[in-house]
């Protein structure tokens, strides 16, 4: 029933774009919204990268369509992260290419791809964490902020606009994400659950196209992880923006994904909807181990 | 209603032990004020009751008169009591302050810290009217001081780019100044801007390659930054006049009259055009004045930074540099603008400093230079502005107060960074981070 909710919104978003999106090429995919003949948010070709003798990740690709979340998931040490840190910029991959809304990304620093409209999260949580919460927010419009100095020093209209929008914006995803009463609050002394909270809204507020989660529900209970995949699904509801997931917990994933990617020992395994991944052999032996 | 009565018995300050727990200060009120009284009366006396007089070679300590210490046992007198009634009056104050809407740890708010920051600069203005010439020329040895350690604030305690070599950029700016004047007439007023700028293209030609570097690596580099600078002007004599240095640097005009006996080749004296007697002091109150301007144009000028997103990213660099490449900024960007910005400060303030001195040679600008600049920001608490200027103070006044003990000044100096980094290894003020208001409806 869930499925059939998300592919509504999809339909939605496809209906929305359809006139911004240059058509390019169909990619072979199982799904509706994917066969519509638009280009992917996000298109990755054949990633490789090679540390010395060790090949981490190996001819890994994935797309990313507006609206989407898409996981990859992976037994413990398969690259999934590698993958994330190359399309991300961090590392310079050594073969494949990398595509965002049609412009090549392979070759840039990583502050140029989040400049691009592409920004993650880490695995382990990294605030700013000396500075309060409503700072790491304000920080995190960097971008889009008044930039000029002599505006600033001399605070002209322009200037004051400015500042007042990004505080605003910044407000808006505190009550969002629930963190309003701890705005003045130093963001290292936040609970858990809460710091990974912010470093979403803090992703957010820098107004991404698609937001790439390195493993978020990691260290969170129960409860803090079903609020983190209702978190998830009302961000692509209700803010238009694709999420890009590297994730361990198998409930959040299945539940929330409109596509999967399995890796393994760096090489693309398997993909498809979740009930495929679910009835795949490959990927359970992956996962299980052989008999 | 029993409540309300046993209240109106604590004002009358009676306070049954039933009802306010005894604290420790409140308990023994005789012991603590008395305490206060002599510790009042020993620091005072010895600031203040004693002189040094220096008869030929040899300095003897004179005590000083009786109105001294009479006003010395009357301070003494005024702690004594206050200590004694302080309990009832903190009582007294805690029922009748009005409980505020939200507890902000900011004491002051914005109104009185305003009306603080009138009277300080007040203060400062009337300062050297009052004052002796040499005090005055201290406080404006310490007010450059409190220049260049705002200036390697934002390096070093916002950016967290450590900097050893923070002095070349001053020599820069001095050099800049001095070289303009000799070679091409410049005044101080044209040199000055130049001087930042040319201290800024410095800072940004040394960061451009330096700051791919790290932590340790980044101090060894600037270090020898500040060595290559000082070395250069010592050796290179047909242009900086080498280990001899550059001498007779014009002293700043005011709107071209000068502070001297007698003005240069078609200037006015300040005194001829006002028709008054001549007087040295005015020159060092000028200079005061001038230094004075300059740290408040500083101090303005950062804390408009530290508010506005360059200083925020600044700030954020210095958490956690991936997260902010994550985000979208360009750390090479971010870092090489602390490092211009930083830089330019140390310019102005060695602009100024040549035109203080009159006399500069690459002496003044050793590494020791750096290194007490660095234990103004330290000591002062990093990225604080208020804490550099209270660190600054005592690093200038400190030395010229013990001048006795100038032998174990580097010992003295040395202890007091250890005990510092023991018991307050957050500076003297450490940075409070702004409270924002959100409009919520």
């Amino acid at each position: 029933m869930a499925d059939t909710h998300d592919n509504q919104v999809c339909d939605k978003q496809v209906h929305d774009r359809q006139g911004l999106d240059k058509a390019a090429p169909a990619t072979s995919s199982h799904r509706q919204a994917r066969a519509e003949g638009r280009a992917p948010l996000l298109d990755v070709c054949d990633l490789t990268m090679q540390f010395g003798g060790l090949k981490a990740v190996d001819g890994v690709t994935l797309q990313v369509h507006p609206g989407e979340v898409v996981s990859v998931i992976g037994p413990n040490g398969a690259g999934k992260t590698t993958v994330f840190n190359c399309i991300s910029g961090f590392y310079q991959p050594t073969g494949g290419e990398v595509y965002f809304q049609n412009r090549a990304m392979h070759r840039l620093p990583g502050y140029r791809i989040a400049q691009a409209g592409m920004v993650r999260t880490f695995q382990n949580v990294r605030l700013f964490k000396e500075m309060t919460v409503i700072e790491n927010l304000l920080v995190a419009q960097h971008m889009h902020a008044e930039r000029n100095l002599l505006k600033g020093l001399f605070k002209t209209p322009g200037y004051r606009r400015s500042e007042k929008a990004l505080m605003q914006h910044a407000g808006d995803w505190l009550e969002r994400v629930g963190l309003l009463e701890f705005a003045n609050r130093e963001a290292g002394n936040l609970a858990y659950g809460q710091q990974r909270r912010l470093e979403i809204a803090r992703c957010m507020v820098a107004r991404p196209r698609l937001l790439m989660l390195d493993e978020p529900a990691a260290g969170l209970n129960p409860n803090e992880t079903r609020d983190l995949d209702d978190l998830i699904v009302s961000l692509t509801r209700d803010e238009g923006i694709s999420v890009l997931l590297i994730e361990h917990d198998m409930s959040l994933v299945m539940g929330i994904s409109d596509h999967i990617y399995v890796v393994n020992q760096g090489q693309p395994l398997a993909d498809g909807s979740p009930e495929d991944i679910r009835r795949n052999d490959a990927v359970i032996k992956a996962y299980l181990g052989e008999e | 209603m029993p409540k309300l009565a046993k209240q109106t018995l604590n004002t009358a300050g009676t306070s049954p032990a039933e009802t306010i727990p005894p604290q420790p200060s409140y308990r023994r009120p005789w012991w603590s004020a008395l305490a206060a009284a002599v510790l009042t009366l020993v620091l005072g006396g010895s600031v203040l009751g004693v002189q040094l007089e220096s008869t030929g070679i040899t300095t003897t300590v004179r005590l000083m008169g009786m109105d001294t210490w009479g006003w010395l046992l009357a301070a003494a007198l005024a702690v004594f009591l206050h200590q004694l009634v302080r309990p009832q009056i903190e009582e007294w104050r805690a029922r009748t302050r009005k409980p505020s809407r939200f507890s902000v740890p900011d004491v002051m708010s914005g109104q009185k810290r305003q009306l603080w920051i009138m009277l300080a600069i007040g203060a400062l203005l009337i300062f050297p009217f009052l004052s002796n010439r040499s005090a005055v020329d201290l406080a404006t040895l310490t007010l450059i001081y409190i220049m260049l350690g705002l200036g390697l604030n934002v390096v070093v305690g916002l950016a967290g780019l450590l900097d050893l070599g923070y002095v070349g950029f001053y020599a820069v700016g001095a050099y800049t100044y001095a070289l303009l004047n000799s070679y091409l007439g410049f005044s101080f007023w044209e040199a000055l801007p130049i001087a930042g700028l040319m201290t800024a293209l410095f800072g940004y030609l040394l960061g451009f390659p330096v700051l791919r570097l790290r932590g340790d690596y980044l101090a060894i580099v600037t270090l020898g930054f500040g060595e290559i600078i000082r070395i250069l002007l010592n050796n290179w004599t047909e242009l900086t006049g080498g280990p001899n240095g550059i001498a007779r640097i014009p002293k700043p005009t005011l709107f071209n009259l000068e502070f001297s006996r007698r003005a240069d080749e078609g200037n006015i004296a300040f005194h001829e055009f006002f028709g008054i007697d001549y007087d040295p002091a005015l020159k060092v109150i000028y200079l005061y004045l001038l230094a004075l301007i300059l740290v408040l144009i500083t101090l303005f000028v950062i804390y408009r930074l530290l508010r506005m997103p360059i200083g925020r990213a600044w700030e954020a660099l210095r958490e956690d540099d991936i997260a902010c490449r994550s985000l979208g900024m360009n750390p090479t960007g971010i870092k090489l603008s602390a490092f211009t910005i930083g830089a330019s400060f140390a310019g102005f303030a060695g602009a100024f400093f040549a035109a203080r001195q009159g006399f500069i040679s690459p002496e003044s600008f050793t590494f020791i230079e750096s290194a007490i600049i660095l234990a103004i920001v330290v000591l002062g608490g990093m990225g604080s502005q208020l804490g550099v200027i209270l660190a600054a103070i005592a690093m200038t006044l400190l030395p010229e107060l013990a001048r006795e003990f100038n032998e174990y000044r580097m010992l003295l100096f040395g202890l007091m960074m250890v005990l510092m980094m023991v018991w307050r290894p957050q500076g003297l003020v450490p940075l409070k981070r702004p409270q924002m208001e959100l409009d919520r409806g």
